[in-house]
Order: C-alpha cells, then structure tokens, then sequence
C-alpha cells in the first residue's frame, strides 16, 4: 500500500526505568498497596509494545515520533505561586459557577480549586486523596482494560499517573451547576510529561455536566498524556466537553474510555484547537439496551498542527443509536486525522448508527486523512457514514450573494457555520456561549482566512454532504 | 456428472453449475517452487531470455516477502510448495493452427460453459481467448481483428510475436515489487491474454477471455496486459469458473491496463470460481492485483465486476490518474453466501488535474457471508481541482452475516473535492410482505429487491453479461431468507 519509512520502535529507554523504579521504591505513603502492581501491569505492557509508530494501523497518519524522541522526564510539583487564582479566573470557563478542580501539571490545587457544596451526597475530588477511601470502586477501573492495553499511552498513563479527578454521582443525582476541570501546564513543565488520570461515575438516573479545559500558560514544549474513564449506569445522563487550547509546542494525548449502561445518554464533545500533535484516542462500549450518545468534535487547526480523533463505538447490546459528527477546519500546512469504526456486534439489532466527518481545507498545503468505517455483524440495523473533504458549496455562496450578501462575507459566514453545526450540540449554555466566541475568534484571527476566501472562490464547487 | 443431470439438480438445488471436471491429459510441472520450475516454465514456452531474467528477478524478490495479513478475511495458511505451478492441457502437435485442431474435449467443456468459441461466437458478436488451467486455447475472431490492426491473442503468443510490447509494458503498472502475490504471479505466470489497440482505432466488437481452473491442486497464475493507444476504445470482458474440489485453489491473477491520451478502456469480469460448499469447504482464494494506468490526458479507465463465486475474494481494482482530465470508475457487486468472505474495493490515486473518480460499490452478504468494502481515494498534491464521489452500500439477509466498510481517504490538495456515503440495510420483513401479498414469492421478491439494489451497476455491464450477471445473483443467494 503507502510507502511507509521504517523506524524501529526505539526500546523502552533506561531513564524511564529508573524513574518507574525509583518511584515503585518510595511510593508515597498516601498511595494504598494495591495501587504498585496497577502500575507494574501497565509498566511492563508498555515495556513490550514501546511507543507507536506510522506502521501500526491505528497510528497510520499520526507520526508520534518527536514525542518518543524526548528524554522521559516527569512533571516536577510545580512553585506554589505559578499560578494565580486572576489567571484561573480569567482563564477560559473562568466565569462558571459550580465546583472546581484545578491540576498544575498534573499536581492538584487545593487553593485554587473550589470544592464542592460539603453537604452534596456526590464526591467531587482529586483522585489521589479517594485511593484509599473509595477503593472498592477505583480499583476495578484503574484495573487496566483490554482498551488500556491497547493503547500505548494509557499504558505509560497507569504507570505514572499522577493525579486526576474523582466524579462520583450517586443515583438519581442531579447537579444543577457543571463540574469544572482545569489542567494547566505551566512553563516548569517544559520537556516533561504531564500524566493525568479522570474517573467518572454516574450512577443511576444521575443527571450532570462535566467541562474539561486542557490549557498552558507559556508556549513550550511538553506531553500531556492524561486518561479518562466515563461510567454512565442504567438512565444517567452525562455530558462532557473537552477543550483544549495546549501551547502550540505541546503533544497532547489523550485516552477517553466510556462504559455505557442501559438507557443511558451520553454526550461527549472534543474541541481541538492548540497543541502541535493532538490526539484524542475514544473506545466506548454500548453495554446496555436502548441507550444514546453522541460523539460531537470540532479541529480547528493551522501552522504544522495534527489534530487526530480514533474513535472505536462497540455496540454490544440491541435498540442503541450512536452518533458521530465531526468537523474540521484546516489551515496552512496542518493535518486532521479522523478514524471512526463503528462495530455492531450479532446481538445489538436495532442498532442505529450515524457518522460523519465534514472537513474544509483553507490552504492547499493542508491535508486531511479520514477513515471512517463501518464493521457489521447484525442484520436489522441502520448504520450509515458520510466524509467530505472540499470546500463551501457554491450553491450555497451563490444563495447568499443572490440576496445581497457580498462574496466575502458570504464564505465567512458559512465557515462560521461549519463550525456552528458542531458547537450547537454543546447542551450546557454559558459553555457553548463561551465556545462559540472562542472559536469565532479563532476563526476571525487566522491572517490567511480572507485572503484565502476570496482566492477559493476559483475552486470547484463540493456539494454538501 | 453429466449436463442433462446437472440441469435436473440445478433446478432442484441450485448449487454450481460449473463443477465439472474434464477428463483431459495435462503436463504438469511437480508441486513446489523453485528456480527450477520457473525455468521449465519460461522454457516450455520458448521465452526469450529478458522474460526469465524478469521471472528470476520476481521469484529472487518474492522469497524476501512476507504474507499479508492485513484483509479482513481468515484461511489457513497456504503452503507454497504443494501447489502445482504449471498444467497444461497437454499437446496432440505442437499447438493449435486453428479451432478444428483443437482438442474436441476441450471444446465440449467450453460448450458446457457456453462460450460461443465456434462460430456461434459470431452471433454472440463476441471474440474469445480461452484460458484453461494454465494455458491459452484457443483465440477466436483473430482475423477480423487484425484486419482493424488490434492484437488480441494468449499472453504467450505475444511474447513470442511481439516482445517489444511485452517488454515495454510488462510490469509497467504492477512491478513485481507491488505485493506479494504480484511477485508470486511474475514468477511463475504461465499464460492469460494480451490486447492491444492501435491509435484511433474502436474496436469492432466486445474482447472477452474466459478462465478454468481444471486439474487438481494448481495454482493459476495468470497475467493480461490491454493497450490502448491515443484515441482508441476498447471493451474487454471476463469470465471464470472452475471444478467442485474439497480443496482450496489458489487464483493470484495479475492484470495490468494502460491508457494513452484519450483512449478508453472498460473492463468488466463477472467472477464466478467455485465458492465451496454449504459447509464451507473448498472453493477458490482468489487473490488478484487489478490495476489500471491512465497515462494520457483525458484517458478512461472503467471497471466493473460481480463478484459472485470464491471462498474468499480479495481484491482492488484501481486505476492511477496520471493524465490531466482522465477519469476512472469502478462498479462493483460482491456477493458472499454460505461461508464465502469478500475483501474487495478500490483504489483510487489522483495525480493529474482534473481527474475524476467514481465508485459504486454494492455488497451482499448471506448465511455466513462476511463482505468487506475496501477503498482508497488518494488525492496528491499535484492534483488541482479533482473530484470523487463514493458510494457503498450493503445488504444483510440474515443475522449471522457482516458487512464492513473500510474507507481510506487522503486529500493533499485544498481545490479536491471528495465525498463518501455508505450504507448498511437490510431486506425489510414489509418489503417482502408487500411483494408477498401481490402473489410473488419469497424467493422471487429477495431476487427482484437484490436486483433493484445492484442495478446501478449492471447497468454498466455489457448486455448478454447484464443478463448473465442477474442470473448467476439468483442463483448465488437461493435458499438464503426463508
């Protein structure tokens, strides 16, 4: 098929041994005993695999090569004054009421988050401080999956998480305000990684929002590789929204794993806007009857960035819909990489899955690499998938410049709408407010945007998917 | 097994209808592969010495590869020692002069197939090049061809009439570097047929070769080659099918096209080998590379295929947009029932401006039939303004199928436009019920909606394989719903 340059996979390098050792040898006191072999399992599986290369099927057009060329280096706990509550406020979501958590790279704040109201039934914490307490529950998750295993990152991830947070939402729950999650790079963390690990628990017929802004203070280089794990039991409803705005240097990774119960909802977003190589690994098991999620994203990329989105959705169980809508915006030498595989196992009849992956190019040296792909083996089922790459649809310029609208202003209108279909979905309002303006702005601040607008008008014109 | 019987149970149960084998006397090498072999090959067919320093190069080549393992299909593994590389039909004179000479047995198994290799074939407005096991039989219409100046005739006779052709395209659009079984298919091709058309020229009928795997435990292994010069159009068809054997057979085809400036060529196969029995026993792997090159501006390259028979089938056919403004399509009806298993797509590469691709792709999948859509659309940066539209839909009819989609799209060039659609369906329970509560059966209403949803693409086969096509779909899903 594609010629593909062959670089081995380097070996597991010797400081990263050191510094599991080093750590297995002084476990902090506050880390319970059953913790270590967690680690070790996702150590030594790490340990054969060694990072990702382009030959690995799942890894194809995302070259990881200049993360796995850093020297292996940790985050070190961050100066009490790097960060300031100003900057936390002013900070994107800064405005939002409800509980916060805040992590330094990877270090929780307990200054600057804001617990929540102590009379709540619902645990809303760092997960380092509920090891020992809650052990019942985060063991069995922070066991590592066959998913963990297969993703060389959350392997490195249960070997050295740091911290993360710890939602759990007892049944029939409901919280009115969105959890807030801020994980925040600083410039201390240049070189290092960043290793956060989330775990989420709605249980029965609970009923929240939870917001997760990935961003850096200062433009350097580092790796965010951060692992999240979403369950939704029988009739919770559960939204989260990710944004992420990483320094333009940064590598982010990230592993979100979602167990889904019966006649559940879940709706997760993905906003990808900063980081030099982002990549967001999704696995989610439709484990119950008659249950819905949405899997919504938008990559608004320029410069050198990769924006990546690997999306496995494993309908197990019959009457399921699914839906996936991604968008991407491309622009200069950047790259949007989408892999969406939707797989209906003999059980789930009634299965009604939907994908899509709508993609612009704003400059011609931008590329787009999708996959999207279906895997059938259940007979009464409604699956579709659609991918478009181009440009704006003439006809639809045409339309608007008929009643008066000006060229230009006509094609800015409808990129702002192509990114619209996808905010929209956002349910939690002062959210998809704030985002709506971030990625206006975004848009609007792109030097190349109207100059290419107007030259694209030579273009031929793409019919709308 | 005669045709008469044949005709009774086929009424009855519907099962292959080709599965005859045809007692002839062949000349095969032993099993296994060696230099040795290949010599004898290239020799027996009196080869000049720059084909079999290619063969060499392929097979020296071919030992450093490893199996793919990347289709969604599962086998056993082949062992390439226990096939039998070359069988012939063997020789009363030293070959054929002309169709009286040919061996009457070879062309009562023709009749079964019903190829118009005699006269017949002029009313069937037909010319053919017979493939049996390994080698070419017998070509039919070389004169009416000739006299337009187009070259239709076995694969072994062009290497021997017309090297200079050989040696300029061979290998030109599949180098025996390209996979695994292209390397294996350079080595050790015994026959398949060659076509070429000169500048301007239309040719006057429909080209056509039709393939037979005969003797047990071979291999075949074999190469086509069309040209089609500036300007020139050409239609060309292919037809396959082979005895009932408990034993898998390997089919690792190779079939290379050009297109110069303007030229236009359309390929249709309508594939039916031996897909093995109820139990999955059997049948064909039918591992072909099929890649098309259109090299002039404003060239064509078209594709279609049903795909009805083999245990497993795999493969792309693609085309390479290399001229400005060339188009290529491709329209494709897979069908797997019982435990048959399809891997099958395309691949589309965009190099020239303006190009433009088409793909209709239409999977059936019955029993136990596992059907995958494999397709790359590759848009190059040089690519300016190029478009492609795909379409894949499948059909399930029953719950212990799979249909899978596995798309590749790359665009490298902000003016390309690509777009992807896929669907998965089943034949609804009201569909049948509405045709039901007209007076029409089960089995006939699963036919008609089958029928409507491949129609989009037989409607690109020529008429008599139009026809033919429909047919052999009846055939191949009888007895999968109810």
């Amino acid at each position: 098929m594609t010629s593909i340059q062959s670089k081995p996979t380097p070996a597991v390098a010797d400081p990263m041994v050191r510094e599991f050792e080093r750590r297995a040898g002084q476990t902090p006191t506050t880390e319970p005993s059953w913790v270590l072999p967690l680690r070790r399992a996702g150590f030594n599986r790490f340990s054969e695999t060694g990072y990702p290369t382009i030959r690995d099927e799942d890894w194809r057009f995302t070259n990881i090569a200049p993360v796995a060329k850093l020297p292996f280096q940790t985050a070190s706990l961050p100066g009490a004054e790097s960060v300031t509550a100003e900057q936390i406020d002013t900070a994107t979501f800064g405005t939002l009421p409800g509980p916060r958590l805040v992590f330094v790279n990877g270090y929780f704040s307990a200054a600057l988050s804001r617990p929540s109201d102590p009379t709540a039934k619902s645990t809303i914490g760092n997960l380092a401080a509920h090891l020992e307490g809650n052990a019942s529950v985060i063991q069995p998750l922070l066991t590592p999956s066959q998913h963990i295993l297969d993703d060389p990152f959350a392997c490195l991830n249960t070997a050295f998480f740091q911290d993360g947070a710890f939602i759990h939402v007892p049944a029939g729950a409901e919280l009115k305000d969105p959890i807030h999650l801020v994980f925040i790079a600083t410039n201390e963390a240049k070189g290092a990684s960043i290793h956060t690990r989330n775990l989420i628990i709605a249980e029965a017929g609970s009923r929240f929002t939870v917001i997760e802004s990935c961003i850096s203070f200062g433009a350097q280089a580092y790796v965010a590789n951060s692992c999240s794990n979403f369950v939704v039991r029988e009739g919770a409803s559960l939204e989260h929204v990710k944004f992420q705005d990483e320094s333009p240097d940064a590598f982010h990774l990230a592993n979100l794993h979602s167990d889904l119960g019966a006649a559940s909802q879940y709706t997760s977003h993905s906003f990808a806007l900063g980081g030099l190589i982002s990549r967001n690994t999704i696995r989610s098991k439709l484990n119950g009857p008659g249950l819905e999620c949405i899997f919504n994203g938008l990559y608004v990329t320029r410069r050198n960035q990769v924006a990546d989105h690997h999306m496995v959705i494993n309908h197990n169980e019959p009457n399921c819909a699914s839906h996936e809508y991604f968008n991407g915006i491309l622009d200069d030498e950047s790259k949007g990489v989408f892999h969406g595989r939707i797989l209906v196992q003999p059980e789930a009849q009634k299965t009604d899955a939907k994908q899509t992956n709508k993609n612009i190019l704003l400059s011609n040296s931008a590329t787009v690499d999708s996959k999207p792909q279906l895997e059938i083996y259940a007979d009464d089922v409604k699956c579709t998938h659609g991918a478009t790459v181009g440009q704006l649809n003439e006809e639809s310029i045409f339309y608007l410049r008929s009643r008066g609208i000006g060229k230009e202003t006509a094609r800015r209108m409808l990129i702002h709408s192509f990114a619209g279909e996808i905010t929209e979905r956002v349910q939690c309002t002062p959210v998809r407010e704030e985002i709506d303006r971030i990625v206006w702005n975004r848009l609007e601040e792109s030097p190349s945007l109207s100059e290419k607008l107007a030259t694209a008008s030579n273009g031929t014109p793409t019919p709308e998917a | 097994m005669t045709t008469a019987t044949e005709t009774i149970e086929g009424f009855v149960k519907n099962e292959y209808k080709y599965g005859f084998i045809t007692d002839l006397e062949s000349e095969s090498t032993p099993p296994g592969l060696n230099e040795d072999i290949i010599r004898f090959i290239s020799e027996k067919k009196g080869e000049p010495e720059f084909l079999l320093e290619w063969r060499l190069k392929a097979y020296r080549y071919w030992l450093k590869m490893v199996e793919p393992q990347w289709p969604q299909v599962k086998y056993p593994k082949i062992d390439f020692q226990k096939i039998v590389y070359y069988s012939a039909p063997k020789k009363k004179t030293d070959g054929p002069k002309s169709l009286d000479e040919v061996d009457p047995k070879l062309l009562e198994t023709y009749e079964k197939l019903g190829i118009p290799l005699r006269e017949r074939g002029r009313l069937a407005g037909v010319a053919v090049d017979a493939v049996f096991d390994s080698v070419s039989v017998a070509t039919t219409f070389k004169g009416t061809l000739a006299a337009k100046g187009v070259i239709f005739c076995s694969f072994s006779e062009a290497v021997r009439e017309h090297p200079e052709l050989i040696r300029k395209y061979l290998g030109s659009v599949v180098p025996y570097t390209d996979n695994f079984y292209a390397a294996l298919n350079s080595a050790v091709f015994s026959d398949g047929s060659f076509c070429f058309i000169p500048k301007g020229v239309r040719c006057p009928m429909e080209l056509s070769t039709y393939f037979r795997i005969n003797a047990a435990n071979t291999g075949q292994f074999e190469r086509t080659l069309i040209v089609a010069e500036d300007n020139s159009h050409v239609s060309y068809l292919e037809g396959c099918t082979a005895p009932m054997r408990d034993e898998n057979q390997l089919h690792a085809a190779v079939v290379e096209l050009v297109a110069l400036e303007g030229a236009e060529i359309k390929y249709s196969t309508v594939q039916n080998w031996y897909p093995g029995d109820e139990q999955g026993r059997g049948g064909i792997y039918n591992f072909v590379t099929k890649r098309g090159l259109c090299k002039g501006r404003k060239s064509k390259i078209s594709w279609t295929q049903v795909e009805t028979g083999s245990a497993i089938t795999w493969k792309y056919p693609s085309v390479v947009l290399q001229g400005d403004d060339s188009t290529g399509e491709f329209y494709s009806v897979a069908v797997t029932n019982n435990f048959q298993q399809a891997d099958t797509g395309t691949k589309m590469v965009h190099i020239g401006k303006n190009t433009r691709s088409t793909i209709i792709s239409k999977g059936i999948s019955a029993k136990n039939g596992q059907n995958s859509y494999r397709g790359q659309v590759k848009i190059q940066k040089s690519a300016v303004g190029a478009r492609n539209f795909s379409q894949c839909d499948s059909l399930l009819i029953g719950n212990r199928c799979g249909a899978h989609t596995f798309p590749y799209i790359e665009v490298k060039n902000a003016t390309a436009s690509v777009e992807h659609e896929a669907t998965t369906s089943k034949i609804g329970e009201d569909q049948i019920f509405y045709c039901n509560s007209r007076g029409i059966e089960t089995q006939d209403a699963v036919n008609m909606i089958v029928n409507g949803f491949c129609k989009e693409v037989f409607k690109e086969l020529p008429m008599e394989f139009a026809v033919e096509a429909q047919k052999l779909l009846g055939v191949s899903l009888e007895g999968s719903v109810g």
